[in-house]
């Protein structure tokens, strides 16, 4: 220790030494986090085309994820489509434009809000889902006993729950944006007095390739991240059924943010490729 | 601590596991050989459960090495565990049965998973699960799903799941734990019948003492189908060994008689005496 003016004071190089390793103990557990998911991920999709293929589990998942979630991604696409209407009408109409409606909804519901909506829905209600499942059988000793059975719990679990979201996510978000779009026809059709034919011709030609491929890129991309940080969560589930709860939330909050952070990107390429061409 | 020979079971050399900055197991070494029944006392988060999923390759030592039927399973794949584990039943504590499954799937588990010709995963499996279930009392269950049943009955099926491949070596975690004495004394009579029926290699996790009084000192009367008292001459008691761990070391490793010897508290609190 070095004493100045009677207050003890460290070596420097002891202060940094102390805060590296504390910057270190603070760094490892996200660190070592993103190590396991990523592990965990690369093993699922490459369960993919190893056997076996646990091809009832992949059906059942897809029931309770695709046609479980269509009643809620029709209605949510309905009113999104209906609302965008009438926002876009509003703007329009400063302009003498109201007739480009079915354009502006049909860009916005392909392009962003399909996908994102759709994938956050899923999340929402599949990711908790799966979460708190895999969760449960984990602190029930379920996930042991299957390994101890002599199944891969990451090829029995967690690959059919990702194939099945990443088949059923895109689709989800072609119907969330088509019944998305007879919502803002509705609503063009009943309040701002356009024909059928103004608008679905208007919303159609102004899609072009780039629209439709981000369009079901993203979720295909959203539902990779959905369903694994879903099956990321329940598996590291430790504390009895207060962690499950635990588990569900992170793995929607996760999935959730992962969400936006993914879309600027993907938005980001697209919107490159579009200048480019 | 003895070489390694042909009939040996389990194998723990110097094992320490280690979660986050807890020694779950501190430097562990002993060998289960086959016939025996092993019976590890210990209090709760004293590394019981740890030592048994270590066993069976569920949790990976930080250092030291594992034997399981004489292979080397400290560096092995998931994958090439499998095979070994088919050869182990276990009864989890938490009984670890597929919820979503009836009773008859959950037995037929393990035999369907393992098989690979057609002929056997369709002909001999339902006679198999049949026959677990009737060994443990339960065949009136088979389409019932595991919430249906009582802790006890859960517990039951479980030990027919284990038991369903007639494996080589049997781990039971804690199988009388949150059971009412009378449901207790009933698992581990089972357990009592399946060793002496089926001749399997045993470990017991337990904190009860009676446990391993019930193993040491019964054997199972297949005449009158209930436990009698083991005579000395039957080799039970040379056959049983126990262990205590007291957090995550072993601080006890010897027969019945040495056991009751013991004088240290901790110790001292899984002595049998003959009653």
């Amino acid at each position: 220790m070095l004493r100045v003016s009677g207050i003890e004071t460290r070596p420097y190089a002891s202060i940094v030494t102390e805060a590296g390793a504390r910057l270190f103990d603070l760094l490892k557990p996200p660190v070592l986090a993103t190590q396991d998911y990523f592990t965990l991920t690369g093993r699922a999709v490459q369960n993919v085309v190893r056997r076996p293929f646990y091809a009832d589990d992949l059906f059942l998942q897809m029931d309770i994820i695709g046609v479980g979630s269509l009643p809620i991604v029709i209605l949510i696409g309905l009113f999104t489509g209906a609302v965008m209407s009438l926002q876009m009408a509003r703007a329009l109409e400063t302009y003498g434009a109201t007739g480009q409606v079915g354009q502006i909804v049909s860009i916005t519901l392909v392009r962003e809000l399909g996908p994102v909506l759709t994938s956050i829905l899923v999340a929402g209600r599949n990711a908790s889902g799966i979460a708190s499942e895999l969760g449960s059988m984990k602190v029930t000793e379920q996930i042991d006993a299957m390994r101890a059975l002599g199944t891969d719990p990451v090829k029995k679990l967690v690959t059919p729950r990702i194939a099945a979201t990443a088949l059923m996510l895109p689709v989800l978000t072609v119907i969330a944006d088509f019944v998305g779009l007879v919502g803002g026809y509705i609503v063009a059709s009943l309040l701002l007095n356009l024909t059928a034919s103004q608008f679905w011709t208007s919303a159609w030609r102004i899609l072009e390739w780039n629209d439709l491929t981000q369009g079901l890129l993203k979720p295909f991309i959203f539902a990779l991240v959905v369903s694994s940080v879903g099956c990321f969560y329940g598996l590291r589930t430790t504390g009895g059924t207060q962690g499950v709860g635990r588990s569900t939330t992170q793995a929607v909050v996760a999935a959730s943010v992962w969400i936006f952070i993914c879309d600027l990107f993907l938005t980001r390429i697209f919107v490159s490729l579009a200048r480019m061409s | 601590m003895p070489d390694a020979t042909d009939d040996s079971v389990v194998r723990f050399e110097n094992v320490t596991v280690v979660f986050d900055d807890l020694k779950a197991l501190d430097g562990i070494s002993f060998e289960i050989r086959r016939g025996q029944t092993r019976i590890i006392f210990g209090a709760a988060a004293s590394g019981k459960s740890v030592m048994l999923k270590t066993a069976l390759g569920l949790v990976r030592p930080a250092s030291g090495r594992v034997f399981l039927f004489g292979q080397d399973i400290t560096g092995m794949s998931e994958e090439q565990m499998f095979t070994l584990r088919g050869r182990v039943g276990v009864l989890f504590q938490e009984g670890g049965l597929f919820d979503s499954l009836t009773i008859e799937e959950n037995v037929a588990y393990p035999v369907v998973n393992r098989a690979t010709a057609p002929e056997e995963r369709n002909g001999d499996v339902t006679n198999r699960v049949r026959e677990a279930l009737r060994f443990v009392e339960l065949e009136h269950t088979l389409e019932k799903v595991p919430s249906e049943l009582s802790g006890g009955m859960r517990r039951r099926v479980g030990i027919a799941r284990a038991m369903v491949t007639e494996p080589a070596l049997m781990l039971y975690d804690s199988p009388s734990a949150g059971l009412d004495p009378i449901t207790a004394n009933t698992i581990m009579a089972l357990i009592v019948k399946a060793r002496d029926t089926r001749n399997t290699t045993i470990a017991i996790v337990t904190h009860r003492y009676q446990d391993g009084h019930i193993m040491a000192d019964f054997r199972y009367n297949p005449e009158s189908g209930e436990l009698e008292p083991a005579p000395r001459e039957s080799g039970i008691q040379e056959r049983t060994v126990f262990m205590v761990l007291r957090d995550g070391c072993l601080v006890f490793e010897g027969t019945r008689d040495e056991l009751n010897r013991q004088h240290d508290p901790y110790v001292a609190r899984f002595r049998i005496t003959r009653q």
